[in-house]
């Protein structure tokens, strides 16, 4: 494809997801009362692959979940029904616990607008902060990310894909000029 | 999917997957404290109960709830439908105030049918006549998919009053169309004229039948609908067509025993098999409010036409 161009290799992924490891492990001081959500499909992967980063470099088991956001999403009567994701949360639950929410491309922020109403069915965290591996810009709610991967400038008419080695068989993010699939 | 839901039949592979997996992820919802999801917020779901049924129209009721969609509950005691009213001018008055999914139970087969052609909302049939209930065979399979895994080649038998049943031939259906093997057990008497072209075997001797199932669905003998001469006395219904203790020892050790409810405890079913650890019948409850869940979902979570 002559239209897309990699803009993060298998290396750079796994160094910014290391980055930002480290960097949740400084902000919440050990990431005692961490617990990484993921926002299916690529989120929650992500998810898994931080806390065994976390886990890697200071020995504390971070719980890991998912948080399925469809049934809350506010584009659902554009198109015919989603299919559903899956909600998992630790055993422990979210109460009184820093959610890290993941998720795979920051866009407009209404995914993780979606995010923060279903986690409010969820539980009552004591604070939630978002970790992303690319920001593409283009807001159109106030979020930001806590935690980012690379900053990614894109022109609205562009697409950022995200390939996974445990769902894609391979790593790495991709930018697609406009109009191509 | 379509845009209503009247016959097992209609579903392809692919939607009925679709329903069962939707309703897996949904069952997690049922777990936790705040039970209700936004998803169908401002969305109208009319109950058009023509023949009683409680469990039916609260399972519908929860469901749509849960999915926070405004609930009409019409039952036909004491509405218009004792004044005269017909079919056509009850949907028309639905239809008037905003239905976006009309869920009809009527005596009469084919009612769900003849309702979608004259209403704009989705029709679920929750029972019509002695004709279909998809979401009861739904929840039939979710039940047994929980406990067996896949459907493809398992073998399901379905015993009892099939002439009656609108559960029986839903689940024939589906279950067919999920992959599964059916074999219907019944008197000659309670079998259709028309099975010989339903996509299942018939047998009418239950102890050959056992050893070879990997669920067997206790249908009840519907006294309301005997209103002839079928089997010569309950006692022989019972003693030749009955899930006993020495039945239940017939069946392969992982095998589930399911009804659809409500039993007639000692007449089609004995009281310790319905209460046995391999029996589904109480799952199957909570089951049908998941599987309901997932059918509004689909029908009426995404765009309207």
């Amino acid at each position: 494809m002559s239209d897309s161009r990699a803009v993060l290799e298998a290396p750079d992924i796994h160094r910014a997801l290391t980055r930002i490891a480290h960097e949740i492990l400084e902000r919440t001081k050990g990431a005692g009362d961490v617990v990484l959500l993921g926002i299916p499909t690529r989120g929650a992967t992500l998810a898994r692959r931080l806390g065994e980063r976390i886990e890697r470099f200071e020995g504390v088991k971070t719980p890991v979940g998912s948080i399925d956001i469809t049934m809350y999403r506010d584009d659902l009567r554009s198109g015919p029904a989603r299919p559903l994701g899956r909600t998992e949360l630790p055993p422990d639950g979210i109460d009184g616990r820093v959610v890290v929410l993941v998720d795979d491309v920051l866009y407009s922020g209404r995914s993780v607008r979606a995010a923060l109403d279903a986690l409010n069915d969820l539980g009552r965290p004591a604070a939630v902060q978002l970790a992303t591996l690319v920001d593409r810009g283009h807001r159109e709610l106030p979020i930001r990310a806590d935690y980012v991967g690379k900053n990614l400038p894109t022109a609205k008419s562009e697409k950022v894909k995200v390939y996974l080695e445990e769902i894609d068989g391979r790593d790495a993010v991709l930018l697609m000029k406009g109009g191509a699939a | 999917m379509n845009r209503h839901l009247i016959s097992a039949g209609d579903l392809a592979k692919d939607d009925a997957l679709l329903i069962l997996d939707t309703a897996e992820e949904l069952a997690r919802v049922s777990e936790r404290s705040i039970k209700k999801l936004p998803t169908l917020r401002g969305r109208t779901v009319v109950n058009l109960f023509f023949e009683d049924s409680t469990r039916t129209r609260i399972s519908f009721e929860a469901a749509a709830k849960r999915l926070s969609a405004d609930v009409i509950n019409f039952s036909a005691k004491g509405s218009s439908v004792s004044k005269g009213e017909s079919l056509k001018d009850t949907a028309l008055t639905l239809e008037a105030m905003g239905a976006d999914a009309v869920v009809i139970r009527h005596s009469a087969s084919g009612a769900p049918y003849r309702l979608a052609t004259w209403v704009h909302g989705s029709v679920v049939n929750a029972g019509d006549g002695t004709h279909e209930h998809p979401t009861q065979a739904l929840l039939d399979a979710f039940s047994m998919r929980r406990r067996l895994g896949s459907l493809e080649g398992r073998k399901v038998t379905i015993v009892g009053d099939v002439l009656h049943s609108r559960v029986a031939r839903s689940n024939v259906l589906l279950l067919h169309t999920l992959g599964a093997e059916v074999t219907l057990v019944a008197p000659p008497t309670l079998l259709p004229v028309s099975v010989g072209a339903w996509p299942c075997e018939v047998s009418y001797d239950l102890d050959a039948v056992l050893p070879k199932s990997d669920a067997v669905m206790m249908l009840r003998v519907q006294k309301e609908r005997m209103n002839a001469a079928y089997f010569p006395s309950e006692r022989e219904y019972s003693r030749r067509y009955g899930l006993d203790r020495d039945r239940f020892a017939k069946l392969p050790d992982d095998a589930i025993v399911m009804h659809p409810g409500p039993m007639n405890r000692g007449m089609e079913i004995a009281a310790e098999v319905a209460d046995s650890a391999r029996s589904t019948i109480v799952e199957q409850v909570a089951n049908g409010v998941t599987i309901r869940m997932a059918v509004l979902y689909l029908l009426l979570g995404g765009e309207t036409a």
